[in-house]
């Protein structure tokens, strides 16, 4: 078989079955980052269940010598380490493929295929023969099967030996285990299969300067460099990494020298409702303040983003998306909470939306949503989701500039307020609806009673028609100003193209790819990467520009669609959902094929 | 509601306090509550406790949720930041400022609709956090704003003013604050001012959580008989566990405020609280019997008033999550920003 197996160098896709709670996390996260040190690009995505210890799981690795991240819908090599899932992993694997399982035990007859090739390796019988105790044989199960990898894929034992030395500097017991394992797995491979296969990985030098790491985690160094002090939450998954990732860091670089205290107080609240209040009572009082959640604690806060709309307190909320209410997929990704998040709350309200593509986005947009939202005082939601959130990314290294100071929009201080006759909170000085707040505690002067709609622009109490319409029209132009300041879309523009696509957030990879693919098949297209709402004019000029334009997106209803067409110049026939929504993240494959479809279909559009 | 406002100018001879304020400086705007209503009475109330603690109105940040109590940070202190938040969260929302400046008092404003229905949770969890502020719970046992309906203080067997009989149980909001480990859990009567300020004041040096439930009958809703939080009844039912004085740090005990059964409880400034003891026995500071002497009184309609519970070493929450003494705001960029090499640092490990 291996002689007509075409050869797959440093581009190809391997995937693990695996059962939750066996340790397996390390040891493909080992063999993700031997690859990455190698110099050859790589993504990992997690399929896990919402479940402790039991449940299968797999962890799918990308290996694109040309730098793609999406899903590629190809599995060339599949790791089946999951007796329950076996059948399925079988199924899956791509025609002249390969499938690696435990031979410890028969497998059941009818479970083969002639057209991959199966390897089996008596992982369980070598691993019990070296360890005694229940919980090693399980562990050194997996790091075997990263020996045998090493040898069929040709991996660098060296740099597996460094990884290894790196994570257990500390416990030289686990250190020697470690490396004995990968020699069981490796040695078995070298003796009894023609290694490397023609699947296998060549040294590059095109991971420099980049780094493999998870949005939350990401998004929490954002929230650390734009100085947010407060953050408070609850614990809901994907967001929960987010703040574990805050708490870490601040524990690390937020501890005062001098007394050994906290400069940063994280709240654990006892749900969403007061997650944001917190969060917001946090920024009333001066401090940039944030809160993480996923779309049922969205679903919470509701009330309270009203609020701070219309109160024009600032906040960071970030919004991890995931599937659907209640039990069923807390753990798969989607982008399903767009309308919500656009109009959350009751009476006219909008907010400031900003979706990141991935986790180095995922920092430097937590940077300008802190910015953003003390500019415009109201709650700016950063719209991420599972697959950034709790995936590994390869991204650039992050840049600082020290220089960087927050801006805190128009704030008044002791000092400026010691200099004015009177202060009136919501009086539009400046003409662009966005007034001057001050801190409490700060100036007698500044001092005002902060309530919900009806309040006068000296923040009276009002319940008059004419001070309600005039404060909401003001809110208004405050919406239009935000158009000037949000971050503009990305274009990446194609020769002669015949449409235009627009997507956002984690849908970029697989909609770059799909458009290379696409351009090698006579179909150029434009690509307008959506990164904020509200849109701004280039949104409108790219609408202008197309008479045909793809939406892709990770939903049922087509919400950015939506949202397009009731907040730009987009016509409802020009705009056509690409839509992927089983709760795996989108593949180049399907956006591929759903644009072939409608082309084929209509033909290219003049 | 009274719709003539007095005048700003007040007449030189007031008293004025240590910061050469009136006790006019530290009034509101005019009440639109019903005439009687036992919160005005409460916000008089505020309005001598902070005049006397000598407190600068603008260090003050009032919070509120919704209904008529939540209403009531407008009618004092107009010079201090006002919050009116959403109904039922007024402990998140104090929380959050709270931790944003540590260096404020918190005077927090709620109703038995707010903390003890809607806003559960938030009183339980921001009593378990012990929250430094002061919670005052204005208690009629009735939904003014919406006309009437019973709350989840009303009594069993109490009428509505329709004549509608309550069947629940009750909430008692100083009981469930001592079972939660409240610091500081004091009853008062709006109409019983000379007894309730020196549990406000109490309330606000307390560090920590510091309780006030205050029966505040409704004179519209549930002030008729048949009430068990009218004026009539609330008068008749209640009895003081104890006389008691505040002592501010720098004042000495003097011969007038002492006597037998003279208990004093410091609190954390160095201030006092002194009790002269009316029920035999009755020590504040003793949870278990706190508890067991309440739940008796509620069992048997009565309505003890005073310091209820004290802890003397209460631990608040910034104490115990070691936040610095620094109020965040007050903390320079470069003091939370690591820096660019330290991110660099940072990402190696993601390499």
């Amino acid at each position: 078989m291996s002689e007509t197996t075409p050869q797959r160098v440093n581009d190809f896709v391997l995937k693990f079955a695996n059962v939750n709670g066996t340790g397996s996390a390390s040891a493909n996260g080992l063999l993700m980052k031997t690859i990455f040190r190698m110099g050859v690009p790589v993504t990992a995505k997690n399929f896990f269940p919402s479940n402790i210890q039991g449940l299968p799981t797999w962890y799918e690795i990308r290996i694109s010598k040309d730098g793609y991240s999406s899903r590629s819908g190809r599995i060339d090599l599949m790791v089946a380490m999951n007796a329950q899932t076996y059948a399925d992993d079988l199924a899956e694997v791509t025609s002249g493929g390969y499938l690696l399982y435990d031979s410890s035990w028969p497998r059941e007859r009818q479970l083969r295929r002639d057209d991959i090739q199966l390897l089996g390796v008596p992982l369980a019988m070598l691993v019990n023969q070296q360890y005694d105790d229940p919980r090693s044989r399980i562990l050194f199960k997996n790091i075997a099967y990263v020996g045998v990898l090493s040898a069929l894929l040709d991996l660098d034992l060296a740099v597996i030996d460094e990884i290894l030395d790196e994570l257990y500097a500390r416990k030289p017991g686990m250190l020697e285990a470690n490396h004995q394992a990968v020699a069981l797995g490796r040695d078995y491979a070298l003796a009894h299969f023609a290694c490397p296969l023609p699947v296998r990985v060549e040294p590059m030098d095109k991971t420099k300067g980049h780094v493999i790491i998870d949005g939350n985690t990401a998004a929490a160094m954002g929230c650390l460099y734009a100085g947010a002090s407060v953050g408070a939450w609850y614990p809901i998954t994907p967001s929960t990494s987010l703040m574990d990732a805050f708490k870490a860091l601040c524990e690390r670089y937020r501890i005062d020298p001098k007394s050994g205290k906290n400069r940063f107080c994280i709240i654990q609240a006892e749900d969403e409702l007061a997650a944001i209040g917190m969060a917001l009572g946090a920024s009333w009082g001066g401090a940039r303040s944030f809160t993480p959640t996923s779309g049922p604690g969205l679903s919470l806060m509701g009330e309270f983003l009203g609020l701070a709309y219309f109160t024009e307190l600032p906040l960071v909320l970030f919004d991890i998306q995931r599937s659907g209410p209640s039990t069923g997929l807390p753990t798969r990704t989607q982008q399903a909470d767009i309308i919500a998040a656009a109009y959350a709350s009751h009476g006219d309200t909008r907010h400031v939306l900003l979706f990141p593509k991935d986790p180095e986005e995922c920092f430097y947009l937590t940077v300008e949503a802190f910015d953003l939202a003390d500019r415009l005082q109201t709650p700016v939601m950063v719209l991420s989701d599972l697959d950034i959130g709790m995936n590994d990314w390869m991204c650039p290294e992050f840049k600082w500039d020290d220089n960087y100071r927050p801006d805190r929009g128009k704030v008044l201080r002791k000092k400026e307020l010691e200099a004015m006759d009177s202060f009136s909170r919501y009086l539009d000085v400046d003409g662009d609806g966005i007034c001057y707040r001050s801190y409490p505690g700060d100036h007698p002067r500044g001092a005002y009673f902060l309530r919900g709609s009806g309040h006068t622009a000296h923040a009276k109490y009002t319940e008059d028609p004419d001070e309600y319409t005039a404060l909401v029209d003001r809110l208004r132009r405050k919406w239009e100003t935000a158009k000037s300041h949000v971050p503009e879309p990305v274009l990446l523009s194609r020769n002669q193209a015949v449409a235009g696509v627009i997507a956002y957030g984690s849908s970029d990879g697989a909609v770059q790819e799909a458009l290379d693919r696409l351009e090698e098949q006579g179909v150029p297209m434009d690509y307008l990467r959506i990164r904020a709402f509200p849109f701004n004019e280039q949104v409108d000029r790219f609408l202008a520009a197309h008479e045909r334009v793809f939406v892709v997106e990770q939903n049922r209803d087509g919400q950015l669609r939506m949202l397009l067409l009731n907040e730009s110049t987009a016509r409802r026939e020009q705009l056509i959902s690409v839509l992927h929504y089983s709760g795996f993240p989108l593949g180049c494959d399907s956006v591929i094929s759903q644009i072939q479809a409608t082309i084929s279909v209509k033909g290219a559009a003049a | 509601m009274s719709f003539i406002s007095k005048p700003r100018v007040g007449h030189p001879a007031l008293q004025r306090n240590e910061l050469g304020l009136r006790q006019r400086d530290y009034e509101g705007t005019i009440s639109t509550l019903c005439a009687g209503c036992g919160h005005d009475s409460i916000s008089a109330a505020l309005i001598q406790t902070f005049f006397e603690l000598n407190i600068e109105p603008y260090r003050v940040a009032k919070i509120s949720g919704i209904g008529c109590s939540s209403k009531t940070p407008a009618y004092f202190l107009s010079q201090s930041h006002a919050f009116n938040s959403v109904h039922g969260r007024m402990p998140s929302v104090t929380m959050g400022a709270n931790a944003a400046n540590c260096s404020m008092i918190f005077v927090g404003i709620s109703g038995d609709g707010d903390s003890l229905s809607i806003g559960m949770g938030q009183f339980c969890h921001a009593i378990r956090r012990n929250l430094n502020m002061a919670y005052i719970i204005e208690n009629n046992g009735v939904y003014g704003l919406t006309k009437g309906q019973f709350s989840a203080t009303a009594d069993i067997g109490s009428t509505a003013k329709k004549g509608e009989v309550n069947n629940q149980k009750p909430i008692d909001a100083a009981l469930t604050a001592i079972n939660q480990g409240a610091g500081y859990v004091a009853r008062g009567f709006s109409g019983d001012k000379e007894h309730l300020v020196p549990l406000l004041k109490g309330a606000l040096r307390h560090k920590g959580m510091a309780l006030v439930d205050i029966i505040s009958p409704c004179v519209t809703f549930n002030d008729h008989q048949g009430s068990t939080k009218s004026y009539a009844h609330t008068r008749e039912h209640f009895h003081q566990l104890e006389q008691t004085d505040f002592v501010a740090p720098a004042e000495e005990i003097t011969v007038s405020n002492e006597g037998r059964d003279l208990t004093p409880v410091t609190l954390h400034d160095g201030s006092r609280i002194l009790l002269r003891n009316v029920k035999n026995g009755y020590d504040p500071r003793d949870q278990a019997a706190a508890f067991a002497y309440l739940k008796n009184c509620q069992l048997r309609g009565e309505i003890p008033t005073g310091l209820l519970f004290i802890d003397e070493n209460s631990i608040d929450f910034h104490e115990r999550n070691n936040t610095i003494e620094t109020p965040l705001i007050d903390l320079a960029h470069e003091d939370i920003c690591p820096g660019a090499d330290a991110l660099a640092d940072m990402l190696g490990g993601y390499r």
